[in-house]
């Protein structure tokens, strides 16, 4: 460890790090645009020069390592003057377009500008013009004219994502960001450089234009597009998602998130295709049923079955709580022994970086909660058998398409009665008696454990009929706190969808069983009683970062390969 | 002046004021004067007051060569301290980018207080002279784009005097 003075701090650092590492890992921020933690040293913007006694210059942080005894100064005068200078540098060829640019709200150039920066120009001659709206790839639109060369997205394809594809070129003034000749940026984690850019050249083409930053609402939740549950962000307005962006979490997914995750999870939420209420099949037509109706329906016709012939699937997509409360029902309440989960892995589709090939956020949870057969004879491959064979009459499948696997929609013809949780129209609610809207990941509280084993909050973003945005405690913009019932921006459509837990609790109470949750902690809280991996654990302890469950008490068979 | 809330009156009225009627024809030759002076009201509504560049009427949208001149920049929206203005942002073809799709201004809402106009960075919003603003029920009152543009050179007085006091 080497004592270096930061600021008339004395720090213990080591000497393995650079001043800008050192310092941040104290607490103190020195300015930056090129350096990221986890992309290597650039050392091109100059925005973090700081003044090291007996240097005869000004050092960059970034590229400067710590030394025995060092004195660093990160804000005498010297400093403050170099760095109004650099940023009036990066800023003489800066389009003045904020009004326009996406990254508004959230720029570092922007935020840098009002903290470092003098505030007026001296540059009264006209602004090089570059290119704008040009197309790095699928998902990348570039605005040349906003880059301040900093090549965080160069570094980012070259070393994270393995596609070196991207290249400054052109000299001084004119220097502008591209592909490779018949290369285009389109790795599966491509879209991280939108994030990483410090200012508004790249952006989103989903995103791009659909909201100003400051006018959405953003709730931490994780990703529930494979088995990694990569921490994100959910960002909404007027009660839609408009976009996801990954959340900081050394353990599970970094500063990263991959293109799938952030496009491909989260746009069936706002959906037309949406289940808007619940339903029951009356002369081959599903028809629109209150809640009340629905439920006495599903128990009475459960009453009339032996327990034999009930078979229940569990889902991977559901929480940790749904699951639980639907192994009770299932095992505890009508005493069926035929529970299972239908896996969605595909073989091959996976990385060393994030993308599992597992494409569920919580097969671990389900199974470690005990939606999970006992042996062969109970599992999955059985229950369907039993299907054709006609010794199960009645399937309960929660919040899963198990119908798109044609073997599997082929076999559930043969039913009296499937009941289906679910939050879209599908293959499954085609076929199904009952169909019970449920609320989708982004709608409800709950916990995912992830193939780390690791238990992560999933935070509700989408308000619904049940559970309204104010009350339920969501994260609130400034349009959602204001809004009354007469204008149109806070009327975005709240459907008529209930948590898992809730519609199964509910089920379970009109067969006579006493299932006493009112709300999810509630569920939690006996879930972490009953269930031995679970001891101890609460949504307090769990946290913004989640938590791993310890190694010693998870039997092997839930430890995937 | 009194301080302290101890407030020091006349006790007593003079002669004159206690027997009343010279203070009565003092108000009656305020009056009947009054009745010789040019009329400053109008016979609404046949007639119509026409207010100056100054005044701040309901706010419009600038439309020049056929297209709004507004980008969608949503501050103005922002500002609104009374939350009145949505915008949705489009992409466009043209070279400012970004277009509106949908802008409304809920009239119940506004306050015409003229913030919009002061932040708009492309002169776009702008307060008009009109105050005739009577709804029949909120759903009448949220204007759209059909209801807030005007043309450029109908606006020309105002973008003039915005010129020079802004």
């Amino acid at each position: 460890m080497a004592k270096i003075t930061i600021d008339g701090k004395e720090l213990d650092a080591d000497p393995k790090l650079t001043i800008i590492q050192a310092a941040r890992q104290h607490g103190i921020h020195i300015p930056h645009f090129c350096w990221h933690p986890k992309l290597s040293v650039s050392g091109n913007c100059r925005m973090c020069l700081v003044e090291v006694e007996k240097m005869p210059k000004l050092a960059i942080a970034c590229a400067t390592q710590v030394a025995e005894g060092m004195i660093v100064r990160t804000n005498n005068e010297r400093v403050i003057k170099a760095r109004n200078s650099v940023m009036e540098f990066l800023l003489i060829n800066h389009p003045l377009d904020c009004p326009i640019c996406d990254e508004a709200g959230e720029c570092k150039l922007q935020d840098y500008s009002y903290k470092y920066s003098v505030g007026y120009s001296r540059f009264d001659e006209n602004k090089v013009h570059k290119p704008k709206r040009v197309e790095l790839g699928p998902r990348i639109v570039l605005d040349d004219e906003r880059c301040i060369m900093c090549s965080r997205c160069i570094r980012f394809a070259d070393e994270i994502a393995h596609q070196p594809v991207l290249i400054f070129t052109e000299r001084g003034t004119h220097v502008v960001l591209r592909t490779f000749p018949h290369t285009v940026l389109d790795n599966p984690y491509s879209m991280n450089v939108i994030d990483l850019c410090p200012v508004g050249a790249l952006t989103s083409k989903d995103f791009r234009f659909k909201s100003r930053v400051w006018e959405m609402a953003n709730t931490e939740s994780i990703c529930t597009g494979c088995a990694r549950g990569c921490n994100i962000n959910i960002w909404t307005r007027n009660n839609e998602i408009l976009r996801l962006t990954p959340r900081l979490n050394e353990d599970v997914n970094s500063y990263w998130m991959c293109d799938h995750g952030r496009l491909g999870t989260f746009k069936f939420v706002n959906s037309d295709n949406r289940i808007k209420t619940p339903m029951i099949r009356k002369e081959e037509a599903l028809m629109e049923v209150n809640w009340d109706e629905a439920i006495s329906q599903v128990a009475s016709d459960l009453r009339s079955y032996k327990k034999s012939e009930i078979a229940g699937l569990g889902s991977a997509y559901a929480t940790n709580e749904d699951n639980y409360v639907f192994r009770r029902l299932m095992k505890g309440v009508i005493g069926t022994k035929f529970v299972d989960v239908v896996p969605h892995v595909k073989e091959g589709d996976e990385d060393q970086l994030l993308i599992r090939a597992d494409k569920t956020p919580n097969a671990v949870g389900a199974a470690a909660v005990g939606v999970t057969s006992v042996d062969a004879s109970t599992g999955l491959e059985a229950i369907l058998n039993g299907i054709s064979s006609g010794a199960i009459k009645v399937l309960y499948v929660l919040e899963d398409n198990i119908a798109a696997d044609p073997r599997v929609a082929s076999v559930l013809s043969e039913l009296d009665l499937l009941i289906v949780h679910s939050y879209e129209h599908n293959e499954t609610t085609k076929l199904a008696s009952v169909v019970l809207s449920a609320s989708t990941y982004a709608e409800k509280n709950g916990t995912m454990t992830n193939f780390q084993r690791r238990v992560q909050r999933i935070r509700p973003a989408v308000a619904t009929l049940e559970a309204d945005r104010a009350l339920g405690g969501f994260s609130m913009s400034r349009w959602d706190k204001f809004a009354s019932p007469n204008d149109r921006w806070g009327k975005g459509p709240r459907r008529d969808a209930r948590p898992s837990w809730r519609i199964v609790s509910g089920i379970a109470n009109a067969l006579g069983a006493k299932f006493k949750y009112n709300a999810v902690e509630e569920v939690f809280k006996d879930l972490a009683e009953k269930v031995e991996i679970f001891k101890g654990l609460s949504y307090a302890k769990i946290g913004n970062r989640g938590i791993a469950l310890t190694t010693e008490n998870v039997p092997t068979s839930l430890i995937p390969a | 002046m009194g301080t302290n809330g101890n407030i020091i009156r006349k006790k007593d009225l003079g002669f004159w004021q206690s027997i009343y009627v010279p203070e009565i024809l003092k108000g009656l030759r305020l009056t009947i004067t009054q009745m010789f002076k040019p009329k400053f009201t109008y016979e609404f509504p046949e007639v119509r007051f026409k207010p100056p560049e100054v005044f701040r009427g309901r706010p419009v949208l600038v439309e020049e060569n056929g297209v709004e001149r507004c980008v969608a920049c949503g501050l103005c929206s922002r500002v609104c301290p009374a939350l009145a203005i949505e915008v949705q942002a489009g992409e466009t073809e043209l070279a400012k980018e970004r277009y509106p799709i949908k802008f409304e201004i809920n009239m119940v809402r506004c306050i015409f207080c003229g913030f919009c106009e002061e932040v708009c960075p492309e002169e776009a919003i702008i307060m008009s002279n009109e105050y005739l603003l009577a709804f029949n029920n909120q759903v009448e009152a949220v204007f759209g784009k059909e209801k807030l543009l005007k043309s450029a050179a109908e606006m020309r007085p105002r973008l003039e005097w915005l010129k020079v006091n802004r």
